[in-house]
């Protein structure tokens, strides 16, 4: 991989910065970089990362720097995943439906209330919402100003990184997800082979 | 005709195997009815209402044979489609299905679409590289690791803590070693250029360091007080990871500030001490 010229000063703050991301258990942010690294100037910190980005963007390595809930962090490619559950002997996390819708209608629809989630999904949710309190994956944002004052949930920094999401921004649009949906009243596009594809597997079960 | 089939499939189903079916298996009522419209293959929004609402009770019915426990939402929707079932039977109701009249089942079959939406996205997450299933990061196990890694910020140094050290250093420093009288002859200003050029080089510096090596006890002081201009002229910054712990030097300078002449500190009442 071509080796892109940095000037001298920059070069040993490179490994610096890299040394500090392999340590950390979480992602760092640049913020935080520039916090520690305070005699550093932000932006050669910033090309540091670049830099860093570029090195580990090779196919060629088990090892990828992931940009992921506004920090960077040192991952293993999602392809050597297998090999890393027979050594840590670990299924992984398995989220139930009800935990993953939850989770879509909060993250696509936060700052949402526990009645809105419910009215979407049309059964009690105060279970599953507790649950992923506890997991830290949603949290509180604050108190609605309508009667009632219910509580306003968000995602949290952790859903972010447990989905390898760089932010709530990199979620699939909402519109991709109306694409998937059968003939939409907005849409006047053709169909997509997918939602062929979903009523195959439909009448499969039947 | 594709209703009154699947309708004897769901059937059929249920009772071969009756303890597959769980309630478990759908999230909920919208659920239960979006498995139902797609297997009978059925325009979502042109829901034929009576045979849904049909197959929906007796998915219900068989449920409670079952001795199954039914949450009420389901109950709920039971009621709301009779409900839709019994508006659309009204006469002012247009037999028309295409009817510019607001359609009684409008409501559910937004809400079943918006549903459908969320399951996709549910989906879509569910597939992500998820952490700890299809991907992994380094983590502190070692609990004696993870308790230093929860004190934050390293904190910055007393003037107190840098003489407590300095201290240290002196005390290693036998008084039989300086016997000879002969002087370094270095000056604050030399020693600074001095420290700040390794420190330059290093990144960072452990105190010790810079205190390494045989030195006279004046070279000590004349160091310890370059140190101190340094700081002073915040050149360097001096860092302490824990109370007590490693004081850590870190150069705060630019390539400028090596050049420049920091002889000025020997006419100060610091240098005069040494001098």
């Amino acid at each position: 991989m071509p080796r892109r010229r940095v000037p001298l000063s920059v070069k040993p703050l490179k490994c610096i910065v890299e040394s500090l991301l392999f340590v950390h258990d979480h992602p760092l942010s640049l913020d935080r970089l520039a916090l520690i690294l305070e005699e550093h100037e932000r932006a050669d910190i910033r090309i540091a990362l670049e830099d860093l980005l570029e090195d580990w963007g090779s196919g060629e390595r088990g090892i990828m720097l992931s940009q992921v809930a506004g920090g960077y962090q040192f991952r293993t490619r999602p392809e050597y995943g297998d090999y890393i559950r027979r050594l840590t002997k670990t299924k992984g996390v398995k989220f139930s439906q009800s935990a993953l819708e939850t989770l879509a209608i909060v993250a696509y629809r936060q700052p949402v209330t526990r009645a809105e989630i419910e009215y979407l999904r049309g059964v009690d949710s105060g279970g599953v919402l507790k649950s992923l309190l506890e997991k830290k994956l949603l949290r509180i944002l604050g108190k609605k100003d309508v009667p009632g004052k219910p509580l306003i949930y968000g995602t949290s920094k952790e859903f972010l990184e447990l989905f390898d999401l760089k932010d709530l921004s990199a979620l699939p649009t909402l519109k991709e997800i109306q694409e998937l949906a059968p003939p939409d009243p907005f849409a006047d596009q053709p169909e997509l082979p997918l939602a062929a594809e979903e009523t195959s597997s439909a009448t499969e079960e039947v | 005709m594709p209703i009154d089939s699947s309708h004897s499939n769901l059937f059929a189903d249920v009772l071969d195997q009756p303890y597959r079916v769980n309630i478990g298996e759908f999230e909920g009522p919208l659920d239960l009815l979006l498995h139902l419209i797609k297997k009978s293959e059925v325009d979502i929004y042109n829901i034929p209402i009576a045979a849904i609402t049909k197959q929906y009770l007796e998915y219900i019915e068989i449920l409670k044979e079952l001795n199954l426990d039914i949450a009420g939402e389901f109950l709920v929707m039971a009621a709301t489609l009779l409900q839709i079932k019994s508006r659309m039977l009204l006469p002012a109701q247009s037999e028309d299905e295409e009817s510019e009249v607001e359609d009684p089942r409008a409501e559910l079959v937004r809400r079943l679409l918006e549903y459908q939406r969320y399951r996709e996205a549910s989906g879509e997450l569910s597939t992500r590289n998820l952490m700890g299933r299809d991907v992994f990061a380094r983590k502190f196990e070692c609990s004696e690791v993870a308790e230093l890694e929860t004190k934050e910020e390293p904190t910055d140094v007393e003037l107190f803590d840098l003489i407590e050290a300095f201290r240290n250093v002196l005390a290693r420093v036998a008084v039989e070693t300086f016997h000879d009288v002969v002087t370094d002859g270095i000056s604050i200003a030399d020693r600074i250029g001095e420290v700040l050029s390794m420190l330059h080089a290093a990144k960072t510096l452990k105190f010790d360091d810079l205190f390494a090596g045989p030195m006279s006890r004046d070279m000590l002081v004349v160091t310890f007080l370059s140190l101190l201009e340094l700081c002073k002229l915040h050149l360097i910054k001096v860092v302490q990871g824990e109370s007590l712990g490693m004081i850590w030097l870190t150069s705060t300078a630019t390539e400028e500030d090596l050049e420049t002449d920091f002889s000025g500190f020997d006419a100060a009442p610091e240098g005069s001490v040494v001098g």
